[in-house]
């Protein structure tokens, strides 16, 4: 018997159960499933549904306790099945019952419902109520995709304690008493969570559904796929549901390794772009400022004819983020091989240096946030762009540990965290020496940061920042105790697509492309590859520009929209001979494009896909691809086929398949495994200790030039301007309105008041919001919002009172 | 009766009672300057203990062991409990009204043997008068150097606040009492952990009633083994009684535990208005099943002889009901009162009372039908199982059984004269 055992007495069978554990989890380990409402493992317990009594004895005699709040001792002996406990449940359903509409054939609950479930299992056959019953106008909106019916609440509690104490968003709450309790907003402060559609899912009844799918379907005929979310790097496992061959639902599986069953908003909502109206399904030609629909045959001669007429470093390709790792591999395995090319990057020159991201050690799992005693986050809000992982980190400081955040401006971790350090925009590498020497202002964060076990969450802190800063936060962060660290790219699959090698410095496996005895053993596999780096995105868009590249393959990337430099990414786009976009949409860039073909996206693929710690999880399709839309192996390989070139990338197995023996990273990992072994909770690669780990190696890094202009920084949104937020309808307008944030001082200065429209760099007008949590000579601006388009990220702009006859 | 404990002072001075002149005038703080030059704190908890005295807000907990609860972390606070809104109780007015000084004084008492430096009072939102005159006292006390830093040249340190309640009943169950005074709804905790352990602010906290700290200064100043031996051995001490209802001479009575309970509504209050017939008395406020004449005249008022009948001397407000009474009408209003009042965040609580209060006011209106009774019955068994004494609870507080007391005792005493009333408009409103 472990230390840790206890052995208490269900119904008479005597159990060993974990000591600590609330009875009602106890019991459920071990088989005995004990009705509940209100109790959920990953909330506090309350107590106040009742729905879980059972009999406990005690020194006088048995009694009725709530199994949710009362934790397991030794020698505990238990009835779930007494008649006492048996009128109780029968009891506590029908009075949840007697004025609850039992409007079931009408909700989207029914079928999937927990009180139906529960009181066909433990509740009396009829009622024995009469009275007329409780009732509240309804639905009523509580936020823009959230909609709430108080006569099916059941008070369970569960989305409050959601709101307060895991989102951090206490927004909803308990108003009036007695059986006039209810469920409310705060008039005028609708429950605008980056979180809310999570209250649907733990909702116990149908009280709280979605704009999106109420009365889209029903339970029983929702198709189940297991899967992950891949709006960011974060993979929170997801199961998407679908019925009629479209996407209805998407919601959390429990995977503690990754999610907790936790997903954004973003998550959860944005799969409404699969099946958007705008989704390019047929390939498009050019023809002259429009395009032509063509078929598969004509599109793929005419871009395999005309890539195989450059050289191959004229050609590069950016993207591939947003794709599967088979499909990132079979880019890279074309791009170096069929092409000759090693101008290949997931990044649009937002980002940190792949080498970085894709081999730091010693790395981090999620899940280790939970036992940090330290946590240090260096980069973008995390809220704004990893907010799972935001929930993650608020939990690990719920839980005991200190929190250290840096940031140029306000974050959603500030109001929770032990120090904030604020620094200007640009001043990122004075700050981390000072931070780093604990002198002065920085002494208190210094000391804090001396407490192992540390996780630090390093990334890109601004785009005013020279990227290298993100190396010297790196290893500041790595030289602390117990140091484990990860980094902050967002995007989708980007760190599946930096081990597959789409990245100038990369190959397959998180191998350097210097590296001769990893470019000799891809030659052996493959043939010839280029020696040599190739070209970033940043140097592959000047190169366009400058006529040393001709081509350029944007594979489901829009760098106009996404990058640093919206003007010259577009010039570059316009001076290339040959572009051509396998995306999903016409976006910002594609639609420089020469030819656009119709790429297959999430929901529509199958493959594997590896997040921010290296876990490697199985995407699955739900549905057919829309249209003629193909998935980007497949592309690839026919247009290797026309180039002659065999490039086995047909099938996504052979490529999970390749991907084991080419990438040193993934030599261990099989489909097999991944779907047998690992389940739901996937796999954390290398699984054995072959990859090169990285070697920091001090760098230089840029001190933007401090101006009397103001220093820029482009703050990160959850909801942006993005092609797939636009697309998806239920967020797609969630975007908040552009302000322009700045500190009072700074007001004082350009003499503006909040409200005041300024001109920034001559071109974008915005109104201001003076913002003490600003820092001073900063001017803090959302990115990718449709009033910023354009606005490039450069260190420092000119920022100006418009004045006038408004 | 041998001695008044709570009550000489505003007896024989009913002008200014209240004031710290006459406090001081008539001995007052004499106690708390016996508890700091001569007495250590534990000598305090001691005397307490020895004193054997219950507390009086309702459950009767012996207050000594209460204080021996308290964990050792600190801060730790004392509130105080003058949330007094059980119906028919009206004795912690007349003591924050009339000798607010002599519970200031057992406040600092009990605070210097506790380890207390902060103490707060919770007065009702409907007592602006008697928190009124609390606030008067506090302020001379702070004048007359009795509260704030270094009392009376001891060292000793301690600052009283009070706060109002809103005007929640359940605010007098002491767990959702320290949720209010902490800012948040009105809802009973979770027991474990008790206040002594994790109370106010999660830290160590001691709830008394207003009336049990007022007997403190007595209690140091004669002893422990003195206030034990007045009256009955696990009843000790006097006890301000709240006597209402259809009796000649209602009002506050400080009595010695152990008389009858034929004694208490005939001698004390003075028997039944207009020498009607009692039908049936409240024996501890709304929450306590009812005693009968048939039955009970003879019983002793006792907490232990109260258990044993089925009842509880509660908050110590009885209520009396004649012959005239509608006992359906009666039950009915208490139930309403504690459907009004269920914080709702429990189940049975908030759909079982008003569930109860629906029945009633249906069998009131003539449309009772005869399977009404094991209704009635029955839903009140799936709030506290068994309809046993002391309640048993599938709620997490005791104020939905609460709303069961006058269900069981109709039932009990006067089944036929429900039963009459069942599809009989007529009768009902008679």
């Amino acid at each position: 018997m472990p230390e840790s055992a206890v052995t208490i007495t269900i119904n008479g069978v005597d159990h060993e159960v974990e000591s600590g554990t609330l009875l009602i989890a106890a019991a459920e380990d071990v088989g005995v499933e004990i009705p509940r409402f209100c109790y959920h493992s990953k909330l506090d317990p309350v107590g106040k549904c009742r729905m879980c009594l059972v009999e406990v004895e005690g020194p006088r005699g048995k009694s009725l306790v709530p199994s949710c709040t009362m934790p397991v001792s030794d020698g505990m002996v238990v009835d779930t099945e007494s008649a006492v406990v048996e009128k109780a449940q029968e009891g506590v359903l029908e009075f949840l019952l007697i004025n609850h509409p039992l409007d079931c054939p009408i909700c989207d609950k029914g079928g999937e419902c927990p009180l139906q479930d529960q009181t066909m299992q433990w509740g009396p056959g009829e009622s024995r109520f009469i009275e007329p019953k409780r009732t509240y106008p309804k639905p009523i909106h509580i936020s823009d995709i959230v909609l709430l019916d108080r006569e099916r609440c059941v008070l369970c509690d569960r989305c409050t304690r959601f709101a307060d104490d895991v989102a951090g968003d206490p927004l909803i709450t308990f108003q009036q008493r007695g059986n006039n309790v209810q469920i409310q907003t705060f008039p005028d402060e609708p429950f605008k969570s980056y979180f809310s559609g999570n209250t649907v899912q733990l909702c116990p009844v149908g009280a709280l559904t979605s704009v999106d799918y109420r009365f889209k379907a029903r339970p029983w005929d929702l198709e189940h796929t297991p899967s992950v979310s891949l709006v960011d790097s974060v993979h929170s496992t997801a199961d998407v549901q679908t019925s009629r061959g479209k996407i209805i639902r998407v919601y959390g599986i429990e995977n503690d390794a990754v999610n907790e069953g936790w997903l954004s908003d973003k998550d959860r909502f944005a799969f409404s772009a699969v099946h958007s109206d705008d989704r390019v399904t047929v390939p498009l030609i050019r023809d002259g400022d429009d395009f032509r629909e063509a078929t598969w045959v004509e599109a793929i001669e005419h871009v395999a004819d005309k890539l195989g007429s450059y050289r191959g470093d004229e050609v590069g390709a950016i993207g591939g983020a947003r794709n599967t790792n088979e499909e990132a591999f079979a880019l890279g395995k074309f791009m170096r091989w069929v092409i000759g090319s090693g101008s290949v990057d997931a990044q649009v020159g937002d980002g940190i240096d792949p080498r970085l991201a894709a081999t730091l050690e010693p790395r981090a799992e999620i899940s280790d946030l939970d036992s940090a005693a330290t946590i240090f986050v260096w980069g973008p809000d995390l809220k704004e762009t990893l907010p799972v992982l935001y929930l993650r980190v608020r939990k690990a400081v719920r839980n005991g540990a200190t929190l250290v955040v840096a940031s140029p401006a306000g974050t959603g971790l500030d109001a929770i965290a032990d120090h904030v350090i604020r620094y200007r925009a640009g001043s990122g590498a004075d700050v981390l020496r000072k931070l780093s020497a604990g002198d002065g202002d920085f002494a208190g964060a210094r000391s804090a940061l001396e407490v192992g076990p540390i996780v630090g969450l390093v990334g890109r802190s601004s785009l005013a920042e020279d990227p290298n800063l993100v190396e010297v936060a790196a290893a500041f962060a790595r030289s602390l105790p117990e140091a484990t660290l990860l980094t902050l790219l967002e995007r989708g699959n980007v760190y599946g697509a930096l081990d597959m090698g789409l990245a100038p410095t990369l190959l397959p496996g998180r191998m350097s492309s210097s590296d001769e005895h990893a470019i000799a053993a891809l030659e052996d596999a493959w043939g010839a590859i280029p020696t040599e780096p190739g070209r970033s995105t940043t140097g592959m868009l000047d190169a366009l520009t400058d006529g040393a590249m001709k081509a350029v393959i944007l594979v489901g990337s829009d760098p106009v929209q996404d990058g640093p430099d919206p003007e010259a990414t577009e010039r570059a786009l316009e001076a290339a001979d040959f572009v051509v976009a396998v995306d999903a949409f016409v976006t910002d860039s594609s639609v420089h494009a020469d030819v656009i073909l119709p790429g297959a996206v999430w929901g529509e693929v199958d493959g594997t896909v590896t997040n921010l710690e290296g876990r490697v999880q199985r995407i699955r399709p739900s549905i057919p691809p829309v249209g003629q839309a193909r998935p980007l192996n497949a592309i690839l390989d026919d247009l290797a086929h026309r180039l002659g070139v065999d490039l086995a990338a047909a099938k996504v197995g052979d490529l999970t398949a390749e991907i084991g023996r080419v990438a040193p990273a993934y030599a261990a990992l099989t489909m097999d495994y991944l779907t047998f072994e690992a389940d739901e909770d996937g796999v954390v690669v290398p699984l054995d200790q072959g990859a090169e780990t990285f070697r920091y190696v001090p760098v230089e890094v840029t001190v933007p030039v401090v101006t009397d202009r103001m220093s820029l920084h482009l703050a990160p949104a959850l909801y942006d301007n993005g092609v797939w937020n636009r697309n998806a309808s239920s967020i797609a307008d969630l975007p908040r309105p552009v302000v322009a944030s700045i500190h009072p001082r700074d007001a004082s200065v350009l003499a503006v008041a909040n409200g005041d429209t300024v001109l920034v760099n001559d071109s974008f007008s915005m109104p201001v919001a003076i913002d003490g949590d600003v820092a001073v000579g900063s001017i803090v601006i959302p990115y990718n919002q449709v009033a910023t388009k354009g606005l490039a990220a450069t260190p420092s702009v000119s920022v100006d009172p418009l004045r006038g006859d408004r | 009766m041998s001695e008044l404990i709570l009550t000489s002072r505003m007896d024989a001075h009913p002008a200014d009672s209240n004031t710290l002149a006459r406090y001081q005038a008539t001995g007052g703080y004499e106690a708390l300057r016996k508890a700091l030059n001569e007495m250590t704190p534990d000598q305090v908890v001691d005397a307490v203990k020895a004193s054997n005295m219950r507390g009086r807000g309702g459950a009767g907990f012996p207050t000594g062991v209460k204080w021996g609860f308290l964990a050792d972390a600190s801060p730790r606070y004392l509130v105080i409990n003058a949330d007094e809104s059980e119906p028919g109780t009206f004795k912690d007015r007349q003591l924050l009204e009339r000798d607010p000084h002599q519970l200031l004084e057992g406040i600092i008492i009990s605070s210097f043997a506790l380890g207390v430096d902060q103490a707060y009072v919770y007065v009702r939102g409907e007592y602006p008068k008697p928190a009124r005159r609390l606030q008067r006292a506090i302020d001379e006390a702070y004048e007359a150097g009795l509260l704030g830093t270094d009392i009376l040249g001891s060292g000793f340190a301690l600052d009283v606040l009070i706060h109002l309640g809103g005007g929640a009943y359940i605010c007098g169950e002491e767990t959702a009492l320290l949720n209010s005074l902490e800012g948040r709804r009105g809802e009973p905790r979770l027991k474990p952990p008790f206040p002594a352990v994790e109370g106010l602010y999660a830290k160590p906290t001691i709830v008394n009633n207003v009336e049990s700290i007022s007997n403190v200064p007595w209690i140091t100043l004669h002893g422990g083994d003195a206030y034990a031996a007045i009256g009955p051995e696990r009843s000790a001490g006097t006890r301000l009684f709240s006597l209402s209802g259809h009796v000649k001479k209602p009002g506050n009575y400080e009595i010695v535990m152990g008389i009858t309970w034929g004694e208490m509504i005939y001698e004390i209050g003075g028997g039944i208005r207009d020498d009607r017939a009692l039908k049936a008395w409240i024996p501890g406020g709304a929450s306590a099943p009812w005693l009968v004449p048939s039955e009970h005249l003879e019983t002793l008022v006792t907490i232990d002889d109260a258990t044993e009948h089925g009842t509880m001397l509660g908050s110590g407000a009885i209520v009396v009901m004649d012959e005239t009474t509608n006992v359906v009408a009666a039950a009915r209003n208490i139930v309403k009162f504690f459907a009004h009042e269920s914080c709702g965040q429990c189940t049975p609580c908030r759909e079982g009372t008003s569930w109860l209060d629906d029945i009633l006011q249906r069998i009131l209106e003539g449309e009772g039908r005869p399977e009404d009774i094991d209704l009635l019955l029955d839903v009140s068994d799936n709030i506290s199982p068994g309809l046993g004494w002391p309640p048993a609870m599938t709620t997490i507080c005791p104020l939905g059984p609460s709303a069961t007391a006058p269900i069981t005792s109709i039932m009990r005493w006067f089944r036929p004269e429900v039963e009459a009333m069942i599809g009989m408009p007529e009768v009902a409103n008679a």
